[in-house]
């Protein structure tokens, strides 16, 4: 893609110069795109900044300007927000280290195009293409306390004394959420790594070979430096999925019991539909959204940091 | 561990047989990794296509045993609560419609934004990627009371405008990075020609993206048969309803009937496992384009 984009740039300035007058068609081309967007999700977007300032409970005509009031309340009163908050962090690092370490490891396994591999990769993959309610469900099942797969076969090989109530588990629920994620969307990344690694000459390998490296050394200095690339799409992608994990677990938990799997995404939606304060949701989502974006610039910053400074 | 790729490869004339005898021990933390993964993978799947075709007491009992007899009582009673049927009907529409539009209305803005070029080209496209870094809960509120004061709440056509407001980004952002790679002089050859704007998108660039323009495709596809958010908040009317909506209302009905509930899960899943297993190079193309978008 980048290629394409310093081709166009580079011929664009005679072009550009050829043509001052913009052809109509083009404009009306991006009128219909451009009216949705503009309509249902920028302004909407803005807007969720003023509702934050209300206390607009989503249905009478009339609400009052709180100013900051909102993000008083949530920084210093709302444990159920600091919950959701940290939740969501622990989720995303759950899933973020897990996936990305799996799909790497799998892709690895799975280089080879075999006949088994690509069967493999196909069931790999196969997941994602589920909705997220279904995986809910077969996963509130697996783990299901009275009759679930994950302690009926603990119980099968002897391991009757690890069984656990899982989804009930206040401490632990939102980590085994965090496994059902990693388990829908760990094929995908696998796939995005299988391509970085299809991208690695051989030569290196066989150079690495002559220096007498090993298979671990090849690994650690010419596969994984080569895929940082992958990687930090797979990061990006891992990390803002993760924030997105909404369906899943209102799916399942629906946020409990008692907000132990409460992330920011499901929070924001009861506050706005099941307790009508669209105002405070709003601030919420406001939070939500300077997280996110923190998160992505820090992202950025560290691959920046890892590469030398090179890389956008 | 690619040393191992090279040792099988060094000999492709060695019938392989002969090979896999010898215990290789280098190679058995690659082989556990993905027998157990594969098990991982696919017992709950199995699992879930079992139960559906057993009763609850069969499912109590043994899980993992094949049903004695299998019955297609659960679909039965699911298609009797005359939900399921309808709620497909309405995903079918909402998916084919949106996916069409959203590809369309994409297509036209991502070819003028690589035609126009230059810094308003690059605004354009920047103006349009902005939509990738708004979560859905950010917008969602606002979303809601326009829709509503539209009237597009419990509406097809709401849902269908909404998937394709927030989608139109992502497929912008891909089809552009595309279309700037066609090279220029086969549009000032056609120009030269006489094609007008309109030929030159429709003969010209669309043919030459019938790849991204079909990975697109299923990525759309994915995310609008498979999105809860939007009926979640739009829907309340149970016969507008879409597959994971009903879905979720069925566990509200049916709590643990795990069996008629994985008979839903089927029924909602038919389409898409259908598609991946006849277009799974383009799935895996499709939705791996979404991922890298970012």
């Amino acid at each position: 893609m980048a290629q394409g984009v310093t081709a166009s740039r580079a011929a664009a300035p005679p072009r550009r110069r050829r043509r001052r007058r913009l052809d109509p068609v083009l404009l009306a081309f991006l009128v219909p795109a451009a009216v949705l967007y503009l309509w249902f999700v920028l302004w909407p977007t803005l807007q969720a900044f003023q509702y934050s300032l209300t206390d607009w409970d989503g249905l009478s005509a009339s609400f009052g300007w709180v100013g900051p009031d909102n993000y008083e309340k949530l920084a210093t009163g709302d444990s159920v927000f600091r919950k959701a908050f940290g939740n969501s962090l622990k989720f995303m690092l759950t899933v973020v280290i897990g996936q990305t370490v799996l799909s790497l490891a799998l892709a690895v396994a799975l280089l080879r195009s075999t006949r088994i591999s690509i069967f493999l990769r196909a069931l790999f993959f196969f997941p994602t293409v589920l909705s997220s309610v279904s995986v809910a469900f077969i996963w509130s099942f697996v783990y299901d306390p009275t009759f679930g797969l994950a302690n009926r076969l603990l119980a099968v090989v002897g391991l009757g004394s690890w069984q656990q109530p899982w989804l009930g588990d206040q401490d632990m629920a939102i980590y085994y959420l965090a496994i059902v994620q990693i388990w829908f969307h760990a094929g995908q990344l696998m796939v995005v790594y299988i391509a970085g690694l299809q991208q690695i000459p051989q030569d290196l390998y066989d150079a690495a070979a002559l220096d007498g490296a090993g298979r671990w050394q090849k690994f650690r200095f010419v596969t994984f430096p080569l895929l940082q690339p992958s990687t930090v799409i797979v990061v990006a992608y891992t990390t803002i999925q993760s924030f997105k994990a909404f369906d899943l677990i209102i799916a399942s938990t629906g946020g409990g019991p008692n907000h132990a799997t409460e992330i920011l995404a499901t929070l924001i939606y009861t506050t706005a539909f099941r307790n009508f304060e669209m105002g405070y949701a709003a601030a919420q989502s406001v939070i939500f959204m300077v997280l996110i974006a923190a998160i992505t610039i820090l992202q950025r910053k560290a691959v920046s940091l890892a590469s030398g400074g090179s890389d956008r | 561990m690619s040393t191992s790729t090279e040792t099988t490869a060094a000999s492709p004339t060695a019938p392989r047989r002969a090979r896999r005898r010898r215990p290789d021990w280098s190679e058995l933390p690659r082989g556990a990794l993905l027998a157990v993964y594969a098990l991982l993978i696919a017992v709950p799947l199995v699992v879930v296509l079992l139960t559906a075709f057993k009763t609850s007491s069969q499912m109590y009992e043994n899980p993992f045993a094949l049903p004695a007899t299998p019955s297609l009582a659960n679909f039965a009673e699911l298609w009797a609560g005359g939900r399921i049927g309808t709620s497909f009907l309405n995903s079918v529409i909402v998916t084919a419609v949106s996916v069409t539009v959203t590809l369309l209305v994409s297509s036209w803005a991502a070819f003028s934004i690589s035609r126009i070029g230059g810094r308003l080209g690059t605004f354009l496209y920047l103006f349009f990627s902005l939509g990738l870094a708004v979560p859905a809960q950010v917008a969602m509120i606002p979303q809601y009371v326009i829709f509503d004061q539209l009237g597009l709440t419990n509406s097809l056509l709401g849902l269908i405008l909404i998937n394709i407001a927030v989608t139109c980004s992502v497929a912008i952002f891909i089809l552009t990075g595309f279309f700037r790679t066609l090279p220029q002089e086969l549009f000032e050859a056609a120009q030269i020609d006489g094609a007008g704007t309109w030929q030159l998108y429709w003969r010209i660039a669309l043919p030459l993206s019938t790849p991204s323009l079909a990975a697109v495709a299923i990525f759309l596809f994915v995310m609008h048969w498979n999105d809860l958010l939007y009926p979640l908040l739009f829907i309340t009317d149970p016969d507008l309803a879409t597959l994971p909506k009903a879905l979720l209302d069925f566990k509200g009905e049916y709590t643990t009937n795990y069996p008629v509930l994985f008979a839903g899960v089927i029924i909602a899943s038919i389409p898409m496992i259908v598609a991946y297993v006849f277009l799974q190079r383009w799935f895996v193309a499709g939705i791996t384009a979404g991922a890298v978008r970012g």
